[in-house]
């Protein structure tokens, strides 16, 4: 249920930036990771991976593993009991119960290099990795399918032979494509037919991944009376618990997964791909605790990438510089499994636009690469690519301004979205009105140094947020204090931002909140820190507290002053009545008679969450000699709605931003002929470093979210989309080329410009 | 610890100021050495190659990939780790100022760049900002975009 809020504006807390109230854990090194958890009598498990990226499993002999001194438990898909076809809710994925299986332990087949085939577990991790070798698998190599072109091919070689197929409502069998739909309104082939110009391209780019810094992990405990502890690094506890249960068929509430910090997620740990392994160990270890930790070859080569794949869009405009129509085939890769991005990449694609025709068909493409995973706006990156791409020739070839031609064709409130859905009040022309006027947009390139070009670049894009489930609990404490339980994981300062929304509500300083994140057992339902959701919706949640227990406040002062709940009001962090007045610190330490202690819960389930829009502005230099690529200046606007703490929401953008200069310039998985991905380690796979970037600078724009009290809007997502082609136009500006294909690297643009 | 292990090492080393005296398996890394043996886990495992920097600790005063470095190699010599940065009166300046500075988000990558940043200004007090970013390029931050973390060693330079 959706409420509609007059947002408030004269704030105590709300705006401030207070330090974390997990910051002196995490600078000290005290803060636990799932990968410091240690538990008694604590043995170590490892897996064995696939080295084809398709396969059939002919054998796996694991006698030999079996028989080595220190060995506990030998771990096979025949282990698992069968899984239900189910889909379940995992924050931005979905995951099918039955796949997922599959996904984390092979059955029969192998989709993708690194894909896991078997597990140990021993009294050590060295013991571990060498009976994990020990294991010997028999293999029918396949031909791989490498890229969208080859899985849909004729005669492609099909990965999952049981896949139905749903093409528009058709179920179509010996298939790599899982899904196609489709989302259209208006006579699209005919706006074409009367539109001044028509251009159309196709853009290509290659799986990344999210590249968090800590891997995967996973401890676990299944112990005599049949209840599973588990503690893994995770956007969500209660995902982690739903997937384990599911895939381990018991019911959810055996389990129960411990907080542990996260070290960085972005959508990547929304999935399970240890814990049930690491269960199944401990039951056949007699109950013993295991843990798994991922290497990072293995992060690479079999968790969480996002989608590579291939987006046509053809967009049509008339002189005057409307937008005509706009159609657009998006193929994105899902890897070894069915469930790609492409369903958020067609709610997205066209979201920056008010269009009078629009045709958006998505394809969910089988590669024999790993089961692709969530990342930070999951498909709207891709899809901005592609639509930002040729927006930038549209304004070339009309010779009009960039931004002018963006504010013209402006989606607002009331324009409805690619897939039907019609906006609230959003803040895209605020953004793009903020990009005009600013600094870095009015200010002259620069020139470049001898043999070097400089380009400026911009780009939009759209996110539109996470609601969903989360849950808050408060008590005042006699002292004045306030203990605060609440669900999400804490990947960015969250305990606060969350924290401060019920501050404001009671008027107690922040630094006065104890903040916990229980384990599952211990705290309501909580969604996944993840669709920008946590700040906005388990704030809410903390905001919907505050206000309970002021009510419950309310009744306690009425009953120590002997008169009616009617006559107490609470304002400015003071209960009066009737000339009487009362600190709400103060009265915390008189609850006794009136009852004891004051609690109160919340739950909230938010359907919907108030979209953000971002507007990037790149400058860049490109070395003519050897194509490397440099950022000399960076500004990325974003309707933040209300930052509740300003330099968190800063940091969101500006992380966000880099991840996607990242995207657009150096990475990619360099997949090779037999279908493995040749750069699998950080030496390889260029991430920015601190040497490659500059500050990136920031204007956060204000058109609070009437779906929250304080307007608060979800931040974290979309400042990755912009920059693949804000970055990207740069380059084309600079080098006189155009690029359609991802990542514009060294190689790329010295081929641009020797290529006539 | 293994059974194929040829026997451990004795090694004597001094780690934030306390003399530990440790028996090691041969292969083990000196990450491993901290975390498991000694129960210091604040130092972190990002690849085991070297190249995220996560597990950055210093040996006699200069930093290292403590995954690259075996646990018996530190006989006889002093190994500073991030739990001991902070002494009794207080947080060390750069931990301050990473606090101040919201230079950390899911902080894994934090220690490593703590101590990183302290191996910096031990030996140059006041370093430039393109002196910070080419000192620290050896530590991968996936969250911050490096934005912060550089204002917060230039704060806590200055």
């Amino acid at each position: 249920m959706a409420a509609t809020y007059d947002t408030k504006t004269d704030y105590k807390v709300i705006g401030k930036s207070p330090i974390r109230h997990d910051g002196l854990d995490k600078v000290t090194g005290r803060a636990i990771y799932g990968g410091d958890v240690k538990a008694p009598g604590l043995i170590w498990g490892d897996v064995i991976r696939s080295p084809h990226a398709h396969a059939r499993i002919k054998s796996i002999d694991t006698s030999a593993a079996e028989a080595m001194s220190g060995v506990f438990a030998v771990l096979t898909h025949a282990d698992f009991p069968a899984a239900e076809d189910r889909d379940i809710a995992a924050g931005e994925d979905n995951v099918n119960l039955k796949r997922d299986q599959s996904n984390i332990m092979a059955d029969g087949k192998v989709h993708y290099r690194g894909h896991v085939v078997a597990a140990v577990a021993a009294v050590d991790r060295n013991t571990a990795e060498e009976a994990a070798q020990a294991i010997n698998v028999e293999y029918e190599v396949l031909a791989p399918v490498s890229n969208v072109d080859a899985a849909m091919a004729d005669n492609a070689p099909i990965i999952l032979e049981d896949l139905v197929g749903d093409h528009l409502g058709e179920d179509v069998s010996n298939t790599n494509v899982a899904r196609v739909f489709r989302h259209e309104f208006g006579d699209v082939d005919d706006a074409f037919a009367k539109s001044d110009i028509v251009i159309e391209r196709t853009v290509e780019m290659s799986m990344i991944h999210q590249g968090y810094i800590e891997p995967h992990n996973a401890t676990a405990i299944w112990a005599e009376d049949g209840n599973l502890t588990v503690w893994s690094s995770t956007q969500g506890s209660f995902g982690v618990r739903a997937q384990t249960a599911g895939m381990l068929g018991i019911p959810e509430s055996r389990v129960k997964v411990n907080y542990v910090e996260i070290g960085g997620g972005f959508g990547g740990k929304t999935k399970v791909y240890f814990a049930p392994i690491a269960a199944l160990l401990s039951r056949k270890s007699g109950g013993r605790p295991v843990k798994l930790v991922m290497d990072r070859p293995s992060v690479f080569e079999a968790s969480g990438p996002a989608p590579g794949g291939k987006v046509r869009m053809k967009i049509g405009v008339n002189k005057d510089g409307k937008i005509t129509a706009a159609d657009t085939d998006l193929m994105l890769e899902s890897g070894g499994y069915p469930g790609s991005a492409v369903g958020p990449a067609a709610i997205c694609v066209f979201a920056c636009y008010n269009l009078p025709a629009s045709r958006i068909t998505g394809y969910d493409v089988l590669v024999n690469k790993p089961k692709s995973a969530a990342y930070r706006a999951p498909g709207s990156p891709q899809a901005s690519f592609a639509i930002e791409t040729v927006i930038d020739e549209i304004c070339d070839e009309l010779g009009v301004d960039k931004i002018q031609f963006r504010l013209d064709n402006a989606a607002h409130e009331g324009t409805r979205r690619g897939d039907g859905v019609q906006f609230i009040r959003v803040g895209l022309e605020e953004c793009l009105e903020a990009a005009r006027d600013s600094d870095h947009w009015k200010s002259p390139l620069g020139d470049a140094p001898a043999g070097k070009a400089r380009g400026r670049g911009i780009a939009s894009a759209y996110w539109m947020n996470g609601g969903g489930k989360s849950t808050c609990d408060l008590m005042l404490q006699d002292d004045g204090t306030v203990m605060m339980n609440e669900g999400s994981a804490d990947i960015g300062g969250t305990r606060t931002s969350i924290a401060m929304q019920a501050a404001e509500v009671l008027g107690i300083p922040v630094e006065d909140f104890h903040v916990s994140i229980p384990d599952t057992d211990s705290i309501g339902f909580t969604g996944v820190t993840g669709g920008s959701r946590t700040t906005y919706t388990t704030g809410l949640a903390a905001y919907n507290a505050a206000h309970k227990l002021v009510v419950e406040l309310k009744g306690r002062v009425a009953d120590l002053w002997e008169t009616e709940v009617a006559n107490v009001e609470f304002a400015e962090a003071t209960f009066t009545a009737n000339g009487d007045s009362i600190g709400i610190q103060e009265l915390a330490g008189k609850l006794d008679p009136t009852g004891g202690p004051a609690t109160s819960t919340s739950s909230v389930n938010l359907a919907e969450a108030g979209n953000a829009y971002g507007v990037h502005i790149c400058d860049l230099e490109v070395d003519l000699a050897t194509g490397k690529t440099d950022v000399v200046r960076y500004t990325a606007i974003q309707d933040v709605g209300k930052a509740v703490h300003p330099q968190y929401a800063e940091g969101q953008i500006q992380g966000g931003a880099v991840q996607g200069i990242g995207w657009a310039l150096n990475e990619e998985y360099f997949i090779v002929d037999d279908g493995s991905m040749a750069n699998k380690s950080f030496l390889d796979y260029r991430m920015p470093t601190s040497l490659d970037m500059p500050m990136i600078d920031t204007i956060m724009v204000e058109v609070p979210n009437p779906l929250h009290p304080y307007g608060v809007r979800g931040v974290g997502e979309v400042p990755i989309c912009p920059p693949l082609s804000a970055t990207t136009q740069a380059v084309k500006a600079a080098t006189g080329k155009s690029y359609y294909e991802l990542p514009v690297k060294p190689g790329r643009i010295l081929e641009a410009l020797n290529g006539d | 610890m293994t059974t194929k292990s040829p026997g451990k090492i004795h090694v004597t080393t001094t780690i934030n100021g306390q003399e530990h005296e440790l028996l090691v398996p041969p292969y083990m890394s000196l990450l491993d050495t901290l975390r498991e043996l000694i129960g210091l886990t604040g130092t972190k495992e990002g690849c085991l190659d070297g190249n995220c920097g996560a597990c950055t600790v210093s040996v006699d005063g200069r930093i290292v990939d403590s995954c690259l470095v075996l646990g018996a190699e530190v006989n006889g010599k002093n190994v500073d780790t991030v739990e001991g940065m902070a002494t009794a009166e207080g947080l060390h300046p750069l931990q301050q100022a990473f606090l101040e500075e919201a230079a950390l988000q899911c902080g894994i990558c934090t220690p490593g760049f703590l101590v990183a940043a302290k191996g910096l200004l031990d030996n140059e007090p006041s370093p430039t900002e393109g002196r910070i970013r080419h000192w620290l390029a050896g530590n991968l931050c996936r969250c911050t975009g490096y934005d912060k973390i550089v204002r917060a060693v230039q704060k806590a330079s200055s």
